[in-house]
């Protein structure tokens, strides 16, 4: 081992035996200073004068015990500790200043520990799963909203999949799958409806995941009416099957049919919070990629693998070739023209922007956090400087003064720090939680050492950073005038006011800069949830009924739909009743329509989102009638078959004229339009979907599920049993499927704004807090300062009325200068964020206006109190006081 | 009086090693009066710098220390060279006197007359 090494261990070991050494060093000291003092008698001095010399020979014993201790330790980590210890002193004798910076540090450092773990989670950490960055979206078509447009036909994944030479492998899942799709029964319990994915075969394998039991399916279970095999999720195993570690091979009811659980997955793969946040899939079944499915149109969802080498760049202009090929070669088939864009940024792409703001926001607030804490340290500081200047006068360095106030500082910020790792730890606890935020990867969500990380990381920043001016006002302190009390009105007591004032003046404009922001993103919001959906969402619910597997044919299916209706018409209190295979904001998938006998090239042909629905429906859902009827019982099988489109589609095909009458190719029959209704928003709250159009479940087969809406003004908890007591009779195994309110399912579109929303002005409240409390810090000290001089202004005959006036405005006037600045960033910054309105400019006067009155009336509150208490100073007593 | 010579560190660390080369095990007293023997008491020096000095070249291994009592009876720590002390020593010297060599034929050169 080299020396320097050796030399440190030893040290190291020194310094944690430091008392016994001590003592050694001091008996190995006394036994010199006896020998030398021997030998000085036995030169003939006096014992005095023997053990004199000795001391002055040694170089005094002290000093001797200085340099034996700086050797033998480590000097750095000693007065570190006597730091610490000196500090933890301080804060202890200031209990409440401490509790104070603590908690504000801790708030400001939980926020932002929160934050940055949900970044983390959704922005910086890769997928879970095996080699992420290779894997890649791949979509129908660039841009589409609708899930039509995402899909593709199953020939051309198989020929994609063939052809290319980017992908080593890909994998789809079917996108058109039903939330509640499957009914499980026979298992004991009540008959429950759970959600199952059909996925290639390929799909888990490709992804990298492994089965926590049993296995993945095999080719036999992918072929076309293959055997009915499951895979659980982790969730469904240990709720529904008590994790049974026996599960697999067992077989149950699922639609009628019993399957066989071939595997269940582990805990670590969850489907739904990437490909489908906010909702949550129990069952895994096998998609066939036959012939037969390449007949359902456009339905499967793909993700590739990138070749190692190859780029999403690369394989977009590869497959940008293929796509023309294919579509060429298969007339048959709908068109593709395939869009790929990393798995990542598809998943989270869409909320970087809000996470970003959101990630500038903590950053401001801890930049207020950290000049707040400077300005109560430099308060701190100035009402210690006897105590600075009587250890600076005891031989204590500036630097080591610096260190000292720096030390203090960090150490508030790191306390604070542990609180705030409290908050986050509760705070990401709370967002994991929160099911019914459709945000991805929400669920995943948690403390790591990432986190832990960038929390020392942000704990020593912000104690180092709001340390930074208190501890440079150590060497301006002048040792004779404070210690002589004589420094009042010194040019020193200036610069500190005015630094602490530059404070405040920025803490007002970052408060500024967040109340703006957030008062923006809160008007969008109140936007969009006035927005004319072009339904009624309050008082509507929807409910799944699919008719069950004994209605197998389709008059029987007719008479089912007929019963429900009725049934659900006999409650009192429902005063509409209808049904859809697809409620607005959920599912939605289009087909091409065209007037018939109109002609348009194959890339120009016209489509529209399709809704299977019942008569009753428009009513229940609040859908306006705007010409012609709504459909009726009698539009079944053997009646004229109808359709009833929207208003942009009816404008679209038929312009200037008369669209009831017409006749309309959507699926394969001539309809005959008989009603034109309201524009409905079925993709997102924010816009309209475009061309709609509505087929009678009565004549059609083509539709996956059946929801029933009704209308009522019954409340929940009386609605689900009574509507169960009315399907009875048509259907005893009538599964306990969740009743959503169309107002949840609004909600729950509108809940990622609401998340960015409600974290943005949790912030700004905050903000405004810290702002209005560093104003009041800075007012009532300066009031506290000018005691005496406002006593004999007093005296001189200065009216309260007038003390209190100046002082106010004194408060007023840094809050201008604050809010001055602060509407000029946020002006430029509010452009940076205009991506996230809605409805509203980036320079909106409303939101500029609230916030300036906001932050006026805080300022003016915040002045006021020192104001008062400044007019009541008793101009005796303030003169007496000194 | 005469000024006294101001030393490095390293020198007085390799005057120890020395000291205790030739004399075996000595305390810190012996071992600071020693060296201003030798030296004609033209370098010491507070004889509190040899502790610091001592400390360094335990902490390197160079030398090991054991409470012992001095021919006057009197408890005192006594330091020995220890194996590694001696090599290194050994090769200092070596250094030195190289050195010391060059160092004076530095200072014996005489300037050289102008052409």
């Amino acid at each position: 081992m080299n020396d320097s090494l050796l030399a440190f261990f030893s040290r190291l070991r020194a310094f944690f035996f430091k008392t016994s050494l001590d003592h050694d060093f001091d008996d190995e000291l006394a036994a010199h200073i006896e020998l030398l003092t021997e030998e000085n008698v036995h030169r003939g001095m006096t014992p005095e004068e023997a053990r004199r010399v000795a001391f002055i020979k040694l170089g005094g014993v002290e000093p001797a015990k200085e340099l034996h201790r700086d050797t033998r330790s480590l000097p750095f980590l000693d007065s570190l500790l006597q730091d610490l210890r000196y500090t933890f002193r301080t804060l202890r004798r200031d209990i409440g200043f401490t509790t104070f910076a603590i908690l504000i540090v801790g708030l400001g450092i939980g926020a932002s520990s929160t934050i940055f773990s949900v970044v983390n989670t959704l922005l910086i950490r890769p997928l879970p799963f095996r080699d992420p960055a290779s894997l890649v979206w791949i979509a129908n078509s660039p841009g589409a909203l609708g899930l039509s447009g995402q899909t593709m036909q199953v020939g051309h994944f198989l020929d994609l999949r063939e052809q290319n030479k980017s992908f080593s492998d890909m994998a789809a899942y079917f996108a058109f799958y039903g939330v509640g799709d499957n009914k499980l029964t026979g298992i004991g319990g009540e008959p429950e409806r759970l959600t199952s994915v059909p996925v290639s075969q390929n799909f888990f394998s490709f992804l990298g995941v492994e089965p926590q039991l049993g296995r993945f399916f095999t080719a036999d279970e992918c072929k076309w009416n293959g055997p009915h095999v499951i895979l659980l999720s982790h969730g469904l195993w240990q709720r529904r099957f008590a994790s049974d570690p026996n599960i697999v091979g067992k077989s149950f009811t699922l639609d009628g049919q019993p399957s066989t659980v071939v595997g269940v997955l582990p805990a670590s793969f969850d489907f739904a919070t990437i490909f489908a946040p906010g909702s949550h899939i129990d069952l895994f079944n096998p998609f066939p990629l036959t012939p037969e499915t390449n007949r359902w149109g456009n339905t499967l969802a793909v993700v590739g693998r990138l070749k190692p080498g190859a780029s999403a760049r690369s394989a977009q202009a590869e497959f940008t070739i293929l796509s023309k090929r294919i579509t060429h070669d298969h007339p048959e088939r709908n068109d593709i023209d395939a869009s790929l864009t990393p798995l990542a940024s598809h998943v989270s792409g869409r909320l970087r922007p809000a996470l970003i703001v959101l990630a500038c926001a903590v950053g401001v607030v801890m930049l207020i956090v950290c000049a707040n804490l400077s300005n109560l340290l430099l308060a701190r500081s100035a009402s210690r400087q006897k105590e600075i200047a009587i250890r600076a006068a005891l031989g204590a360095g500036k630097a080591r003064l610096i260190r000292q106030m720096l030390t203090e500082s960090v150490v508030l910020s790191c306390c604070g720090a542990t609180l705030g790792l409290l908050f986050a730890f509760l705070g990401t606890r709370v967002l994991a939680h929160l099911t019914s935020i459709s945000i991805p990867l929400l669920s995943e969500v948690h403390m790591d050492f990432s986190v832990l990380g960038f929390t020392a990381l942000v704990a020593i920043v912000t104690g180092i950073l709001f340390g930074l001016f208190p501890a440079f006002q150590v060497p301006g302190i002048k040792l004779h005038d404070t210690l002589k009390d004589a420094n009042r009105g010194s040019s020193h007591g200036h610069a500190r006011a005015w630094i602490r004032s530059a404070l405040v003046v920025s803490e007002v404009a970052l408060a500024c800069v967040l109340v703006v922001g957030a008062g923006l993103l809160i008007r969008s919001f109140l936007r969009v949830l006035d927005i004319d959906l072009g339904f009624h969402p309050e008082r509507a619910a929807a409910l799944r009924v699919d008719p069950g597997s004994g209605y197998d044919t389709q008059e029987k299916r007719n008479a089912y739909f007929t019963q429900a209706l009725h049934g659900a018409l006999e409650i009192p209190g429902v005063e509409a009743a209808g049904l859809t295979d697809a409620v607005p904001l959920g599912h939605n998938r289009s087909w091409g329509v065209r007037g018939k006998g109109q002609i348009y090239k194959r890339e120009e042909y016209p489509d529209g989102y399709v809704r299977i629905i019942s008569n009753g429906y428009f009513k229940a859902m609040g859908v306006p009638l705007r010409a012609g009827r709504d459909f009726t019982e009698r539009d079944d099988l053997h009646s004229e078959k109808v359709i009833i489109l929207n208003e942009t589609l009816a404008r679209f095909l038929f312009p200037g004229k008369d669209p009831i009458g017409q006749i309309v190719n959507a699926d394969n029959p001539d309809r005959k339009v008989v009603g034109v209704v309201g524009d409905v928003h079925h993709l997102a709250l924010e816009e309209k979907s475009g061309n709609e159009f509505y087929i009678p479940m009565r004549q059609t087969q083509d539709f996956g599920s059946v929801d029933l809406v009704v209308r009522t003004s019954l409340p929940n908890s009386e609605l689900v049993p009574r509507l169960r007591e009315a399907l009875k009779p048509i259907d005893p195994t009538f599964a306990t499927g969740t009743l959503r309110t169309m107002q949840q399912i609004v909600d729950k579109a509108a809940s990622p704004r609401r998340f960015v929303v409600l974290l943005l002005a949790g912030f700004a409240a905050f903000a405004l807090v810290l702002a209005s409390l560093g104003i009041y810090a800075v007012i009532s000290y300066s009031v506290s300062q000018r005691t005496q001089e406002i006593g004999i202004r007093m005296a001189l005959g200065a009216s309260a009325q007038k003390l209190q006036a100046s002082i106010l405005f004194q408060t007023l006037a840094l809050a201008a200068i604050g809010i001055l600045v602060g509407v000029a960033s946020s002006w430029a910054l509010a452009r940076a964020i205009s991506g996230l309105l809605f409805g509203v400019t980036a320079s909106d006067p409303a939101t500029f206006a609230g916030m300036l009155i906001l932050l006026t009336a805080v300022a003016a509150l915040a002045g006021y109190l020192p104001a008062r208490r400044a007019s009541r100073i008793d101009p005796m007593s303030a003169l007496r006081a000194s | 009086m005469s000024p006294q010579l101001d030393i490095l560190k390293g020198n007085l660390d390799l005057m120890v090693l020395q000291t205790l080369e030739v004399m075996g095990a000595l305390h810190g007293y012996g071992i600071a009066r020693r060296i201003g023997q030798i030296s004609g008491d033209t370098i010491l020096l507070n004889q509190g710098t040899i502790y610091a000095s001592l400390v360094r070249l335990q902490q390197r291994g160079l030398i090991h220390s054991e409470w012992g009592v001095s021919n006057n009876n009197r408890r005192a720590k006594f330091y020995s060279i220890t194996r590694r002390g001696s090599r290194r020593l050994a090769s200092s010297a070596r250094n030195w006197e190289q050195l010391s060599i060059v160092m004076g034929r530095f200072f014996a050169a005489q300037k050289e007359p102008q052409r």
